[in-house]
């Protein structure tokens, strides 16, 4: 089957030709087939955001090539790829523009892609359309379509960014630790609209979380990254079996080889 | 304050709230301050100037709107694609329009004493003719507010991130932003130019202290629930701040102190929240501090209920 998403050879180094060069992204092979729900795990500066900020272009990748749905969108600027792309960031103040009100904000990702033109902005059949697609969410937000973005929480806002990254049908969908900056509670509910929503439109996703067993039992698939290398490519039976421990385990193990390597080449 | 001086504060209020509407556009719409609307400014006073004395009053309007507008995208490009700060981007354009102020005038002051202007066929009616092209830049700004190209622009200066998210290229609607404020200021200076019938190198000196003077002042009347009502607070605020002018000109003051009393008025408005924060900050200090010298003795007799309620369970 046809890739939506093939990152092939992709390397990004930061500061690089200084002292303080560090590999980000080292060689990333990665295919997603339609409909995959990708989970990607790693410790701290492992590459996790560094792959998905290569894929919606805020830096430019040193090496490789990034291909989405077909196009290749390795030179694409940053909003231009964002035309099929979806992104949830950990900051839920950072999906949603909080001096405009909560329609404001969904017609805003509602045109993504159409032309934006001098026409007037909201009609009544939008507003019915954002109505249906609020209730959706089951947060009562349906009756607050003028209401302002900031006066909502934390996590009613990252449900509509949630929304409104989903409200036209992307080609792919980017959680970046989407619910890690919510209360426990919060985190569960947003993360169960996800899934519902990714279902529902078969949207081809990736989630970083620092979570290891969402991480399991969420998704299709689970990469693990370390030192901008992607160590571990776990699905069906071999993922369906894996568990927190097991996955800890091997990933110590091919942690020391990785030192062992290391060790063997300073001598 | 005599009416007749009542009349030309009000018809310079009008004429300059087209300023702080350019104002409102960068400083509160896209969260810029930009410094080009001192030069943009005196751009439209200068080509409305010449195309009076070329006897096409009328053509110096849209030629100063033009004007403006291309000194905004100036402003717009060196912030966006050159990556120059925007204060800096700003200062640079308005220094080069220095320049190019002074070979459009081709001296430091043109009058236009006995000139056609755009005022003469109006006679007494000329306020009711500055008010109509105000009212109608307003509402034409007003309605872009809420087209979908408005839309993306007042995101832009609200959440710059999610809109790219959204797709939309910031670098444009940053470049459409600007335009319109400047277009605006240059069309302000345009109508003053005329009304006043001289246009002068240095009339645009400060005017970007003016501008959040007015701008301000309306704001802290009307408060800063939507675009129509801020636009509102604009207008009646470049009203209200040409009435306090006229007042002080009227007094005794020096006119010269003009300049001095706008900028301690926006950095007193630009500062309140800073201001009042801490005056809160401390006046809850100082009532702590009381708090903590008279309650010292009903803390203890508070202390000992606690004690003696805990050896009772």
């Amino acid at each position: 089957m046809a890739s939506i998403l093939r990152l092939e050879h992709v390397s990004k180094s930061f500061h690089r030709g200084t002292a303080n060069e560090r590999a980000a992204l080292q060689d990333i092979q990665l295919h997603l087939p339609p409909g995959e729900f990708l989970t990607v795990i790693g410790g701290n500066g492992a590459g996790k955001s560094t792959l998905l900020n290569a894929v919606s272009g805020i830096f430019p990748v040193d090496q490789g090539s990034i291909r989405l749905g077909g196009e290749d969108i390795t030179f694409l600027k940053e909003y231009r790829r964002s035309r099929h792309i979806g992104r949830l960031f950990q900051d839920p103040l950072k999906g949603t523009a909080p001096n405009m009100t909560i329609a404001e904000n969904l017609l805003l990702a509602y045109l993504r892609g159409t032309g934006r033109g001098f026409s007037l902005g909201l009609s009544k059949r939008d507003e019915a359309f954002f109505k249906e697609q609020l209730a959706q969410l089951g947060l009562g937000l349906e009756d607050r379509l003028k209401s302002k973005m900031g006066l909502l929480s934390g996590g009613q806002r990252q449900a509509v960014t949630l929304l409104m990254a989903t409200i036209v049908t992307p080609r792919l969908l980017m959680l970046d630790e989407h619910t890690a900056a919510l209360d426990p509670a919060t985190g569960e509910k947003v993360l169960q609209l996800t899934q519902e929503l990714i279902k529902k439109s078969r949207i081809t996703t990736i989630m970083v979380t620092h979570n290891i067993s969402s991480a399991l039992s969420v998704g299709t698939r689970t990469i693990m990254m370390d030192e901008g290398r992607i160590i571990l490519d776990l699905s069906g039976r071999e993922r369906e079996e894996m568990t927190v421990e097991k996955l800890l385990e091997l990933f110590r193990e091919k942690r020391s080889k990785q030192l062992d390597n290391d060790r063997m080449l300073l001598n | 304050m005599t009416f007749v001086a009542f009349q030309g504060a009000v018809e310079l209020g009008f004429i300059y709230a087209l300023l702080a509407l350019g104002s409102f556009v960068s400083y509160r719409v896209l969260n810029i301050a930009d410094m080009t609307v001192d030069g943009s400014f005196t751009t439209g006073a200068a080509l409305s100037a010449v195309c009076a004395i070329a006897g096409l009053p009328a053509l110096g309007l849209p030629a100063a709107i033009v004007g403006g507008a291309a000194a905004g995208a100036v402003t717009a490009l060196m912030q966006t694609k050159l990556k120059v700060q925007p204060i800096l981007a700003g200062i640079i354009t308005m220094t080069a329009l220095y320049s190019i102020n002074l070979k459009i005038l081709g001296t430091a002051n043109l009058s236009l004493f006995q000139i056609d202007n755009i005022f003469t066929h109006f006679g007494a009616a000329r306020v009711a003719l500055i008010v109509l092209i105000v009212l109608a830049s307003a509402a034409a700004l007003g309605l872009f507010f809420h087209t979908r190209t408005g839309l993306s622009v007042r995101a832009t200066g609200d959440n710059e991130e999610m809109v790219r998210t959204s797709s939309i290229n910031t670098d444009f609607t940053k470049t459409v932003g600007l335009c319109i404020s400047n277009a605006l200021a240059g069309l302000s200076g345009a109508l003053l130019a005329q009304y006043q019938s001289f246009a002068n190198i240095n009339m645009g000196t400060g005017m970007v202290i003016i501008a959040l003077a007015s701008l301000i002042i309306g704001e802290a009347i009307f408060g800063r629930r939507c675009v129509p009502l801020s636009i509102l607070a604009v207008l009646v605020g470049s009203i209200i701040y040409r009435i306090i002018m006229a007042l002080v000109l009227s007094s005794d003051t020096d006119p010269s102190d003009l300049k001095l009393i706008s900028a301690i008025i926006v950095a007193a408005a630009v500062s309140y929240p800073a201001l009042r924060e801490k005056w809160d900050y401390w006046g809850r200090r100082r009532g702590a501090k009381r708090d903590a010298q008279s309650g010292n003795n009903s803390n203890r007799e508070q202390g000992d209920q606690e004690k003696r309620g805990g050896e009772h369970s």
